[in-house]
């Protein structure tokens, strides 16, 4: 009998690739080619810097994806051929601000004491910046260098995910919709739009803003919300960004992406220019040679947020067997969603703790 | 390859460089049509294959016309010749596949 | 909210014109934005400038855009020409550059005038440099008095005989013109002969102009196929098979026609409803007859809306102006109702060729369903095989496609890639063009500088 899936974004086609390994039949069950699809519409990082200053555990369950994520590559280009662009040179933030500076160096400095001296960074005044990246403008006062971070191409990992799902047997139904779940112990029904009944022993629900529905019926509370990220895409240009930042980087192809923005503008992915203008300002900051680079493209998507930031894995209080996971991280989390969060699913006894993760924290 | 049907005494001719060359054509023209009159059909290189490009559309829509002016890249078909244009090949780029 | 003018037209081709008069003329506040230094569009463009010769060589109809333009510039209308649009938002924001600075206007209402793009012709070495669209080869007369030498010309369609005919007539005829066009089409299109004949005078032109090709012996070959352009990195010749013989025609110009399609790219980024015609194999925005789209603040106009000619571009032009004139409340129902009466007999009688010219002169197979190997994403090196293999992986529509394979992404935005893809799904998937749909499309319509997209929030308000 197979897992059931609804979602095939990265978290979706991560955790099927993973149990695909741990030697269980899946089936994923994926949405329209219109619908809002975060996996689409991210920046591409895998960023560790700055994570769970609040929650050293996701600080840890950051840098442990990150740790994976070399060979996860290397692992997906054997299965697959797709090489997914992946690179950890380490990542910059980049500062115009002094305070703002000093702010983030105190709260890495209090995240490295609560990982014992694990989180490696190093504090940059404007020279040092300025050797590792020649193009910096007058304006940036500072940056943080980690050699925790890195980034990949999101959309060849999708795609080198979907290959490698199917590869390895999986089944991946595209252009539906689940409408209603029949559920018991380990026995489930998913019903889809044209009527269709899937059915599996193992049920994971990982549909992005889409698990709402669904996931309250089986008990879940999905306490979620869509915040909008807005990202700039200018022109192919020479390389010369090596270290990506939390808002900048230049991605394989060679176009510079920018981003990114938060609002909270619910179910609204249309990009807005007062947004997009701000991140332009920002980039022409940071690196003034790009004010002559042309924007080629811009966009929206939703981040899938929880109330404190950090992901969700839930055991389902109504039913054995259904599982929900969210998170807003899912590329820089995709190498642990693919090799530790099966043995969770499977219940098994290698599993991961993830206690910390329940919905139960939001429980006032 | 290209040629003016057109000779009139009245035309106001003027001088603009591309890649360093000195070419002459008519005020009105765009930079792609005075290139293609003077037999330049390769503008740049692809940078997914290096593929050579020249003007394909010649009205605005498919950017396989792009020269460099002031260090932005423009297109050719859209830019009107002036006397004294400095208009100079994208460099290339070389995207990592 | 603050209005700058009460309609903001995008596009100054015949429609855009033709709009922007009727709206001025009933007294309403009009901003005509276009990207051309001088007004006419496409069809029409240049026709200010054009030399005496040129316009001997380009013909009466075209020189029929002087009118057009001579009532544009005695209206009141603020025509911005030069001017790259970005942008334009669902509540009737437009921003555009203009010399590199970022301008934003809000008009009651918008009328989209912004015509047609040449249907792409993905066959093998379509890439080449040396290779344009026919009308490209128009263009080139228009604006730069200057007409390849022995060129080849390709495909389908009543523009290859016209510019053809102005190649001739200029000096440099086509060395070859290869004709996808089959008896097949011509029979099929038989039965809408009887309803072309309303426009008899345009059939006329047609025949003339075909008999003048005859006259100067231009070779045409009809019903080509395996049509292929060969060259390392430019153009050396061009092979196809004709009568069951091979052929090789050298030649170091080629270019490419299979008709005209509605330029989308606006009324897509306003997520307007379009549906897939075909009779004409491709997308237009819904509208009704007065050209009110499926959002209140826009109504689409002229080829934009939906391929007619320049004719058919100027009286709804006119329909349209009365429509947003409508919606604005400067004029009646009744009153726009009554007025756009007579126009819409005319825009029938009119539009009374085009069944007959659709199915006269499709795109091929060939063109809708490239082979594997050809390329079909221009810019980014996209072929026909590779979408294929992505509807294998389970790409179901043009969005995922275009997540796998980078095709849409260039700086072009779909423009000659976006109905090859649904095409080619479609076929792979079983399901309609309508339900394959197209690339969601976003700002900036066209590429903008970084220091143009941030110097909107330092922008000037106009005031009208």
């Amino acid at each position: 009998m197979a897992t059931i899936i609804i979602g095939g974004g990265v978290v979706g086609l991560s955790i099927a690739y993973g149990l695909l390994k741990a030697g269980k039949e899946v089936i994923v069950l994926d949405g329209d080619d219109n619908d809002f699809r975060a996996s689409r519409g991210n920046f591409g990082l895998i960023w560790v810097q700055g994570k769970g200053a609040e929650a050293p555990h996701y600080a840890k369950w950051s840098r442990g994806s990150s740790a994976l994520w070399g060979d996860f590559a290397a692992d997906l280009l054997r299965q697959t051929g797709v090489d997914v662009a992946y690179s950890q040179v380490g990542g910059v933030d980049y500062f115009t601000d002094e305070k703002e500076l000093e702010k983030r160096v105190q709260s890495y400095t209090s995240l490295r004491d609560n990982l014992e001296g694990d989180y490696p960074f190093d504090v940059l005044d404007h020279k040092g910046m300025e050797e590792r990246v020649p193009e910096i403008g007058k304006k940036v006062v500072g940056g943080i260098y980690s050699p925790m971070d890195g980034h990949v191409n999101p959309l060849y990992l999708l795609r080198a995910l979907s290959i490698a799902v199917l590869k390895a047997g999986g089944k991946i139904n595209t252009g539906v919709k689940v409408v209603d779940i029949k559920a018991e112990d380990y026995d489930f029904t998913a019903i889809l739009t044209d009527g269709t009944e899937v059915m599996g022993d193992g049920l994971v629900i990982a549909a992005g803003l889409g698990s709402v529905e669904l996931g309250r019926k089986l008990g879940f509370k999905v306490p979620i919300r869509p915040q909008q990220g807005q990202i700039l895409i200018t022109e192919k240009l020479p390389y010369f960004l090596r270290y990506p930042s939390g808002t900048i980087r230049q991605v394989n192809e060679g176009g510079v992406q920018i981003g990114a923005s938060s609002a909270e503008v619910g179910l609204d992915d249309d990009e807005d220019m007062v947004t997009s203008a701000g991140l332009a300002q920002h980039a022409i900051e940071i690196f003034p040679h790009l004010e002559k680079a042309k924007l080629v493209r811009s966009w929206a998507a939703l981040r899938i947020m929880s109330p404190d930031g950090l992901p969700i894995y839930q055991r389902s209080p109504k039913v054995s067997g259904a599982c929900f996971v969210t998170c807003h991280s899912g590329i820089t989390l995709a190498a642990s969603h693919a090799r530790l969060i099966p043995d969770w699913i499977l219940e098994r006894n290698t599993a991961p703790d993830l206690s910390q993760y329940s919905e139960d924290r939001f429980d006032v | 390859m290209f040629k003016t049907f057109d000779k009139n005494n009245t035309d106001y001719y003027l001088k603009f460089e591309f890649d360093g060359k000195s070419i002459k054509a008519k005020a009105g023209m765009s930079v792609a049509a005075a290139l293609l009159a003077e037999g330049i059909i390769d503008l740049r290189q692809t940078p997914v294959s290096g593929s050579i490009r020249g003007p394909f559309c010649m009205m605005g829509a498919c950017y396989d016309c792009l020269v460099l002016v002031d260090d932005v890249s423009v297109q050719a078909c859209t830019t009107p010749v002036r006397d004294g244009l400095v208009v100079s090949r994208v460099p290339i780029v070389t995207v990592d596949e | 909210m603050q209005y700058d003018f009460d309609i903001i037209i995008i596009g100054a081709g015949p429609a855009g014109m033709s709009a922007a008069i009727m709206a001025d003329k009933n007294g309403a506040s009009v901003c005509l934005l276009d990207e051309q230094p001088s007004a006419g569009g496409q069809i029409y463009r240049n026709v200010t400038n054009v030399t005496e010769q040129g316009a001997k060589i380009l013909g009466s109809d075209y020189l029929e855009g002087r009118t057009l333009v001579e009532s544009l510039n005695n209206s009141q209308v603020i025509h911005r020409s030069g001017v790259t649009v970005w942008k334009v938002g669902k509540k009737g924001n437009v921003a555009f550059s203009d010399q590199g600075l970022a301008e934003r206007l809000q008009g009651r209402h918008i009328i989209i005038a912004n015509g047609a793009t040449e249907r792409a012709v993905p066959i093998p070495g379509w890439t080449l440099s040396g290779v344009l669209t026919v009308g490209a080869g128009q263009i080139l007369m228009k604006t730069g008095s200057i007409v390849p030498s022995n060129s080849v010309l390709i495909g389908s369609g009543p523009l290859l005989y016209l510019v053809a005919s102005q190649m001739l007539a200029a000096g440099s005829p086509p060395k070859a013109i290869v004709e996808t066009q089959t008896l097949e089409n011509l029979l099929k299109a038989l039965p809408h002969f009887g309803k072309a004949l309303r426009s008899w005078k345009q059939l006329l032109k047609g025949i003339k102009l075909i008999l003048a090709l005859k006259l100067a012996r231009v070779p045409r070959y009809k019903a080509a196929t395996e049509i292929s352009i060969q060259g390392e990195d430019n153009v050396k010749s061009v092979k196809f098979r004709a009568s069951g013989i091979d052929h090789q025609i050298d030649t170091n110009v080629v270019l490419l026609h299979q008709g005209v399609v509605p330029n989308t790219q606006i009324t897509r980024s306003l997520s307007l409803e379009h549906r897939y015609d075909m009779a004409q194999r491709c997308f237009h925005p819904v509208t009704d007859d007065f050209g009110q789209s499926s959002h209140s603040l826009f109504t689409i106009s002229g080829d934009g809306s939906g391929i007619g000619g320049a004719k058919v571009a100027a009286i709804s032009g006119k329909i349209s102006a009365l429509n947003a004139l409508f919606c604005i409340g400067k004029i009646s129902k009744s009153d726009r109702n009554q007025v756009v009466a007579p126009l819409q007999k005319t825009r029938r009688s009119e539009l009374s060729i085009r069944p007959f010219l659709d199915a006269a002169y499709p795109p091929p197979n060939s063109i809708l369903l490239p082979h594997d190997d050809t390329i079909i994403c221009r810019c980014e090196e996209v072929t026909a095989g590779d979408i294929r293999r992505y509807a294998a992986l389970g790409c179901k529509g043009p969005n995922q496609t275009k997540s796998f394979g980078r095709s849409g992404m260039g700086p072009c935005q779909g423009r000659f890639c976006g109905l090859t893809v649904t095409e080619i799904l479609a076929s792979e998937t079983g399901a309609t063009q309508d339900a394959v749909g197209s690339y969601r499309i976003r700002s900036p319509l066209k590429p903008i500088s970084l220091k143009e997209l941030a110097s909107l929030n330092d922008s000037k308000e106009h005031s009208s």
